[in-house]
């Protein structure tokens, strides 16, 4: 039997191909995610590595709120301290240092000179050593000198003897220095991740960088020779107490390492993503291919079983063969996602400068994962055709190999059944109360559950449907032929227009979701935000770009404008043990004008110090009401404060509003990070624009933006989305496009006589071709017709049904639906391609005498 | 000398055709050097012994098949050397064919199936021609049905009817009452003399079966890839004993052909 399923399986290569490249694409991406995410991480451990290599142990004081690893809040540390660790027995030597983040270096064209990385490093120079040395000129030895590594003098261009602006941390202002050397790291580098240096005397550093004299942000400590590290770690502990953090260099290479993983892991979920996607369609496909081959082989198989052949050994068959293309498709995956993995690490790589990918290496889950998946998918697929091997009646052997149609009752009664268990899931996720886990894993059910459901629906919708599009066709002989060919097979039409649909569907619903996403938080941004102008700027790191208050206060005298509101904000801040966005505005009277933000409840009239205003939502997930205090802990302190009113909803200013005076105290910096602006009625905007565009001479950060442009930079997430989201229909798209050649070369195949006929009778053959086409034309339209039908559907639903949570308006992609039928006639076309020239090549004599 | 001579009464002819498949020891003489003309307007059968190269002869007149050796026509035209397209041209406009099996398209109704040429050729049916088509193979009845809807001797009764409708200058049937009992497939024999007498219809039919053949005007025998005999206005009887004749002989030749 074994040996009857090889043969088989030899017999068959191209087809089983076929439905074994849905089982590699679905593996090259899950395990292609896994590899990725691995040499990415063990790049960026090297890089940190690198950076702590001299490092022994590092002394820090515990910032006084922990942000995200690697955001911490620089601390001070005093010569006191330095003694002590002096004086705990094992070190060598203890040095204050000063690293912080934030010394951002102006261009010549006065803007921020660009880092990817967003770092940009501040620090006393303390000499060369084997990871950063002195390339050309000297250390700093006054006050008004620095240094510049080689990234910061590539990126600007700034060289030896020129000066340079530096936005310096501690005050937030402009500084010149002159720059008296640059600096390189080991192997030529002009960096060791891409990030940005600039090097002060100690004195400067502590004056610019930390604002604190006498002061540093961490000591960096030497064990004497044969002192174990984590002895000397205990006794500085004990030492220093809890104040105080004492890591090793190996410790800080992986927390600093930590976040970088983390920002690449949303590629990770890309990846994941397309695998998804391919499996779901994927099952389609290999459904598809072995009910074909079992339809082919029912002579065959009937032959065995009126030979004796039981059912268990007809299921065993055909399930072998699954097996067997579900091995060979997940160990090719697996190569290509190494493949995969490998050149998307580089790829992501060669965004960061300087970065060295670390070579390749295959993480024991990828392998687990890609034979644990692609195996079992395979086998699940093919185990209906199975089932329906083992219930060929011996006598089909003596029959015509074409079987009546069987009535669709059965199928279409459990897909309707299916569907409504689909749709209740769905309803019941996006109506429940449930806790958010529990929501989101019934609207997954649901969405996968009703994709099963109107899957099994098709059949049924296939003749109908079917007919109705045909008729477009129907104009020419082939055009007819091909269209009736197309409804031959109801079953066989259905799951191949499934595995489109599926594609389609997702797409459509995720784009329909997130274009009503993005016209509702447009309409919302519209109608909250008054102001005309809008001062802002990107945020790259823990350091938010400010506007010089010189400048602010030069542009509220401007011809034309007529309201200025400068807001600051932190989000290194805790309500209570939950991260907090904490904001204060030097105008809180205008600030609601502008902003339209009303009352909810108490009074948001004034806010004194010691008071906080809330929005709506924010003070319901902290479940605080007018009159509550709450502890906020911010970078300076903490203060209690009291609950003296709650707006409404507003998409513009959510979070905690504080008084400028506590801000002031309590805010890293309270320097302004945007501004709103109206003009006065009659003004121009555009004019308005250009002079304060002028007048913000000494806030290299920020720009200017009118409220349209304000608007769609905010949006700009959502087009990125958009993009990201057809490159998914791609790859569904490919896959399907397999589904519906395999379809049609089966087609070709079995009607090689009638083919025969036609083309005795006659039929040219670019007839013959255009008579394929339509067949396949006809099946991808019906595909993308259910497919924009099911999305479109699920996408209204979810909308709907979180019309509550921000989703006021809905807005169907049409376009983008537009796009999709127009990419089923380009999918139908192409899939026709080959088995088209198969069928114009078949020799008239053979196809005739073809058995 | 190419398409000079008048062709007077001749519907297809073959001149000095050879067919041979395969090289080296798998070589195959289907044909060997076969002239033979077929009247126009006649019913003309050919018989011999399973692998004679009847099937062979057919394709070739036909132009479903090229012949390695010789010249082909219909009518005047010379099929020998033309390419794919026009050969196809040619099979829409001169040329009908009658199945042994399969003959119908499953997804249309006998009625599309009867006009399918003139539907792919993008002719128009002629309306008093079809009725009078219909009715003379007696399936006005069953217009609307599907081929399996209809029994045998009636999917063979649409081909004929589908091969008569275009009015093509030969009608080429490969057994096409090979499949059917005898009355089924007295019933289409009956309907293709008909059609030879009453509209003048020219018809090449490949058969096995004595009795089929006595409804010929004519039976050409083929033994071995040649033409050997041939008998006007046949009866079951003389076939019989024309066949029983080479049947004796062929394998001599066979034989005689081994010791070259
Ligand atoms: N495609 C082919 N390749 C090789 N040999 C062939 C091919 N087609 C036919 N033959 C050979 O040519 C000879 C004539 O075949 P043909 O089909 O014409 O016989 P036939 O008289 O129609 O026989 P039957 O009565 O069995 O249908 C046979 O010996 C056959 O084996
Ligand atoms: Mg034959």
């Amino acid at each position: 039997m074994i040996k009857a399923t090889l043969k088989s399986l030899l017999a068959r290569k191209l087809r089983l191909l076929l439905s074994g490249l849905a089982v590699v694409l679905a593996v090259t991406f899950i395990s292609g995610s896994f590899v990725l995410t691995d040499t990415l991480g063990r790049s960026f451990d090297k890089l940190f590595e690198t950076v702590y290599e001299n490092t022994d142990i590092q002394v820090t004081t515990k910032p006084p709120i922990e942000g995200d690893a690697g955001f911490a809040l620089p601390t001070s540390i005093r010569s006191e301290d330095i003694a002590k660790v002096k004086a705990v027995p094992g070190v060598e030597k203890a040095t204050g240092q000063i690293a912080v983040n934030g010394a951002r270096v102006i261009g010549r064209n006065n803007k921020l000179v660009p880092n990817t990385t967003g770092t940009r490093l501040g620090a006393n120079w303390t000499g060369d050593d084997e990871v950063a040395k002195i390339r050309d000129g000297q250390a700093p030895t006054s006050d008004n000198e620095v240094m510049l590594n080689g990234q910061v003098a590539k990126d600007s261009g700034y060289k030896i003897g020129e000066t340079v602006k530096v936005k310096t941390p501690a005050d937030n202002l402009i500084h010149e220095f002159k720059v008296v050397g640059i600096v390189g790291n080991s192997g030529g580098r002009d960096s060791i991740g891409g990030e940005h240096i600039v090097f002060f005397t100690e004195k400067a550093a502590q004056e610019f960088l930390l604002g604190a004299p006498g002061t540093y942000s961490l000591i960096d400590v030497r064990a004497a020779s044969g002192v174990p590290l984590a002895t000397l770690q205990k006794d500085l502990r004990a030492a220093l107490g809890d104040q105080y953090l004492v890591e090793t260099g190996a410790e800080l290479a992986k927390k600093n390492a930590a976040p970088l993983k983390q920002i690449f892991k949303f590629f990770n979920y890309v990846l994941l993503g397309f695998g998804v996607i391919a499996l779901m369609v994927g099952i389609f496909l290999i459904l598809n291919t072995f009910s074909i081959v079992v339809a082919q082989r029912t002579r065959e198989l009937a032959l065995m079983r009126a030979m004796g052949a039981g059912r268990g050994q007809m299921v065993g068959s055909v399930l072998t063969e699954a097996f067997i293309v579900g091995l060979i498709g997940s160990t090719l995956g697996l190569l290509a996602g190494v493949g995969l993995g490998a050149l998307g690490a580089w790829g992501l790589a060669q965004t960061v400068d300087g970065l060295e990918v670390a070579g390749l290496a295959v993480p024991p889950a990828a392998i687990i994962l890609a034979f644990a998946i692609g195996i079992p998918v395979t086998l699940i697929a093919a185990l209906m055709p199975a089932l329906k091997a083992a219930f060929i009646p011996p006598i089909a052997a003596m029959r015509d190999a074409a079987t009546a149609d069987r009535p669709l009752t059965w199928i279409t009664i459990s897909g309707a059944v299916v569907t409504l268990i689909g749709g209740t899931f769905l309803f019941l996720g996006l109506n429940g109360t449930g806790s958010g886990t529990t929501t989101l894993l019934l609207v997954l059910a649901g969405v996968l559950v009703l994709l099963v459901g109107s899957a099994l629906l098709t059949p049924f919708l296939c003749r109908p449907v079917v007919s109705v599009i045909g008729r477009l066709f129907s104009w020419s002989v082939p055009g007819k032929l091909g269209r009736r060919n197309s409804s031959r097979n109801p079953r066989r039409t259905a799951i191949t227009a499934a595995a489109v649909m599926i594609g389609i569907a997702l797409v459509t619903g995720i784009s329909t979701i997130v274009s009503s996403v993005e016209a509702s938080a447009t309409k919302a941004i519209d109608k909250q935000l008054a102001a005309d102008l809008v001062i802002s700027g990107e945020q790259t790191s823990e350091i938010p770009p400010t506007i010089d208050p010189a400048d602010l206060s030069r542009i509220r005298n401007i011809d034309g404008v007529d309201r200025t509101v400068a807001v600051t904000y932190e989000f290194f801040a805790k309500a209570g043990d939950k991260d907090a966005f904490v904001l204060a505005y030097d105008d809180w009277a205008a600030a609601r004008a502008v902003l339209h933000l009303e009352q909810e409840s108490g009074n948001i009239g004034e806010i004194a110090p010691g008071q906080v205003v809330l929005d709506k939502n924010t003070a319901k997930d902290a479940n605080l009401k007018v009159g509550d205090t709450v502890n906020l802990q911010l970078p300076k302190g903490a203060k209690q404060m009291q609950v003296v009113g709650i707006t409404k909803e507003s998409d513009v200013a959510n979070g905690w509003t504080i008084s400028m005076p506590d801000a002031q105290a309590l805010f890293r910096s309270a320097a302004p990070i945007s501004a709103y602006l109206t003009i006065d009625s009659g003004a121009s905007a555009a004019a308005v624009k250009k002079a304060v565009d002028a007048d913000l001479r000494n806030s290299p950060e920020v720009t200017v933006q009118t409220r349209d442009e304000f608007v769609d930079s905010q949006l700009f997430f959502f087009t990125f989305l958009i993009g990201a989201v057809q490159v998914l229909l791609m790859v569904a798209i490919a896959i399907s496009v397999l589904g519906v050649i395999n379809t049609l070369v089966l087609s070709v195949l079995e009607r090689t006589r009638e083919l025969g006929m036609l083309r005795a009778i006659g039929l040219r053959r670019s007839q013959t071709m255009r008579m394929i086409t339509v067949e396949s034309v006809v099946i991808s339209l019906f595909g993308t017709l259910l497919g924009l039908g099911v999305g479109a559907g699920l996408g209204i639903s979810v909308v709907k049904a979180l019309k509550d949570q921000g989703f006021s308006t809905l807005a169907m992609p049409w376009g983008l639906m537009g796009a999709y039928l127009l990419a089923a006639l380009v999918i139908g076309v192409g899939a026709a391609v080959i088995p088209a020239v198969r069928a114009a090549r078949l020799n008239v004599l053979n196809a005739i005498a073809y058995e | 000398m190419t398409g000079t001579i008048e062709a007077t009464g001749t519907a297809a002819r073959t001149v000095d055709v050879w067919k041979v498949y395969g090289s080296g020891e798998a070589q195959v003489i289907a044909l060997r050097s076969v002239s033979v003309e077929l009247g126009k307007g006649k019913f003309t059968a050919i018989m011999g012994p399973s692998g004679s190269g009847k099937s062979t002869l057919m394709h070739c007149l036909a132009g479903l098949d090229s012949v390695t050796r010789g010249e082909v026509f219909i009518g005047d035209t010379r099929l020998t050397g033309m390419n794919d397209k026009k050969l196809t041209e040619l099979r829409r406009t001169k040329v009908g064919f009658i199945f042994q099996q399969f003959n119908l398209l499953p997804t249309l109704t006998a009625e599309e199936n009867i006009t399918l040429p003139l539907s792919i050729a993008g002719r128009k049916p002629d309306k008093a021609w079809f009725d009078t088509v219909i009715d003379t193979v007696g399936l006005r009845d069953r217009l609307k049905h599907r081929p399996t809807q209809l029994s045998g001797g009636q999917q063979q009764r649409v081909a004929c009817a589908r091969a008569l409708v275009a009015r093509p200058e030969v009608i080429f049937a490969d057994e096409p009452t090979g499949n059917l009992d005898s009355k089924s497939g007295a019933e289409v024999l009956g309907f293709l003399r008909n059609s030879v007498r009453e509209f003048g219809q020219t018809i090449v039919m490949v058969t096995h079966d004595p009795v089929a053949a006595s409804y010929a005007d004519r039976v050409i025998f083929l033994a071995d890839g040649a033409v050997v005999s041939e008998l006007f206005e046949p009866t079951a009887d003389t076939v019989l004993d024309k066949l029983k004749n080479i049947e004796v002989n062929a394998p001599s030749l066979t034989k005689a052909e081994a010791q070259q």
